[in-house]
């Protein structure tokens, strides 16, 4: 199974909302949490995504589409 | 072209490979992140094992480039290096700018001169040493203009193909320093975060050296010879204050793990340089969390002049950030006006034109000075990464013109005389 490893960085209205559980359960991704810093008004969370590869990229599009910030685990690898 | 683990002799210097997060440790593979908790890796040694074949003599009768620094990079002592002249880039006093910023002792790291024009020449030929020595046989990255140039020279130096992504909207312009090697152009259409996934991706599925993904723990090592050299040129001790031009942040790290390896080694006095970072204020995450007083650093969508800084999601801000903090540093950020005027200052006062990180950095110096972040009593290191040539287009519209003559000496004379006329009134 198709899995990727991606940073989420949620803006502050988005840190009380279950974007992960609510992802995972509309797009049938198995997630899981590797580390993470939520605070009142700031968080990010690393994790790893299972699932088919148009589930992925659903659920990526998804979480986009709320505002989260997705990145690779690896931050910008497109270097000057 | 599948990456093979190697068996380790206990002379090794090179213990394996460390995550900078939860501290696990991992043999010495093309690996580049920490399995458990997804943290970076970063390459450990055994410094007595460096200390026995490291010594100030043995260095300055090494090569004339970054590999007489062998014994402190990730490679074997019989690899043969994938090395096209890279490093022992000269270290210039500049006593004409320091005048204008009122420093009493300034020098410049001057990489515009590396092989292929700016200092990522030095990762990328560790990287590629590294990749040849696991038995890769493609090298590849994600770039829109220097790292590409560096990865498709050195691919060609060591015999193997090279694969190079850009964004298709890239300007012709831009990689024309790389297509002159030869390498495999792949031209992605799709945004910024789109082409990042994708190589991300990529790297993931193929078995080839990304020089900056994979190979990415060896690849950073290579920039600790900017600090190697520069304690080198002064005599065997580090400055007082370095400025480091920033994107990922990896660079900055290393310089301080190279001044840092110099002073465990013995090779230089325990006494490290502060350091400051200097970027783009249209792309600066790590100057806005400085000035926030945070460790969180926030990504940003770059847009700035300085291309080869726009770096949103800096995977070493953090550990820039700390960095800052234990050194005693800062961090400054530059407009787009100040790194043109930072870029011409440069090369009006110390004949050296750099591409616009070389104008960070002295933008930012300028204000670092003016707000008392550097003294002017302190000797201060600027590093100057990247060739003007590169980036023409920043300064163009604002040169001044030239003069405008006929054919004879009096059409000369007189256009000359006004110019002067014009010279006095500025």
């Amino acid at each position: 199974m198709p899995r990727a490893r991606v940073k989420f960085t949620f803006p502050p209205d988005l840190i009380k909302e279950p974007v992960i559980h609510n992802m995972s359960m509309k797009y049938n991704i198995v997630t899981n949490i590797r580390r993470a810093n939520v605070t009142k008004d700031k968080g990010w969370v690393v994790l790893e995504l299972e699932g088919t590869q148009d589930a992925i990229d659903g659920a990526i599009a998804s979480v986009t589409g709320l505002g989260v910030r997705v990145d690779p685990i690896e931050g910008d690898v497109i270097e000057g | 072209m599948i990456a093979q683990t190697r068996r380790f002799p206990t002379t090794n210097h090179i213990v394996g490979l460390e995550c900078k997060e939860c501290g696990r440790r991992y043999p010495e593979t093309a690996l580049h992140v920490c399995e458990f908790c997804f943290g970076p890796l970063e390459v450990e040694y055994d410094y007595d094992v460096v200390r026995q074949r490291a010594s100030r003599e043995a260095i300055e009768r090494g090569p004339r480039s970054m590999w007489r620094y062998k014994p402190f990079l990730p490679v074997q002592p019989d690899d043969q290096p994938v090395d096209i002249g890279a490093g022992l880039t000269p270290l210039v006093r500049a006593k004409n700018l320091a005048d204008v910023l009122g420093l009493n002792e300034l020098y410049l790291k001057n990489d515009c001169v590396n092989p292929t024009y700016s200092f990522k020449d030095r990762p990328v030929s560790v990287a590629s040493t590294k990749a040849i020595e696991f038995g890769f046989e493609v090298l590849s990255c994600a770039s829109t203009g220097n790292l590409a140039g560096a990865v498709a020279a050195h691919a060609a130096r060591a015999g193997v193909p090279s694969y190079i992504f850009v964004p298709s909207d890239l300007e012709s312009g831009k990689i024309l320093g790389a297509a002159i090697y030869d390498p495999v152009l792949v031209a992605v259409d799709g945004n910024y975060d789109q082409v990042n996934r994708l190589c991300s991706e990529i790297a993931d599925r193929y078995h080839w050296a990304f020089v900056n993904i994979n190979m990415r723990p060896y690849y950073a090592e290579g920039s600790k010879t900017l600090a190697f050299e520069v304690a080198e040129q002064l005599g065997w001790r580090a400055p007082d204050h370095v400025v480091v031009p920033v994107a990922s942040g990896s660079m900055f790290t290393k310089i301080w793990k190279g001044f840092g390896e110099l002073a465990a080694t013995g090779l230089i006095p325990d006494r490290l340089p502060r350091m400051s970072v200097a970027q783009a204020e249209g792309c600066s995450p790590i100057t806005a969390a400085y000035r926030n007083e945070t460790l969180n650093v926030r990504p940003v969508i770059p847009d700035t002049i300085a291309k080869s800084l726009a770096i949103g999601n800096p995977a070493d801000g953090y550990y820039d950030l700390k960095i800052i903090q234990e050194s005693g540093g800062s961090a400054e950020a530059a407009t787009d006006q100040e790194i043109v005027d930072g870029i011409k200052l440069l090369a009006q006062t110390e004949g050296i034109f750099a591409e616009t990180a070389g104008g960070v950095t002295i933008a930012c110096l300028k204000k670092l000075i003016a707000s008392g972040q550097v003294g002017r009593d302190e000797l201060v290191v600027a590093y100057i990464t990247g060739n003007g040539l590169k980036t023409q287009e920043a300064v163009a519209e604002h040169l001044a013109p030239a003069l405008e003559v006929g054919p004879t000496l009096t059409s000369f004379e007189e256009a000359f005389a006004q110019s002067e006329r014009q010279a006095v009134v500025a």
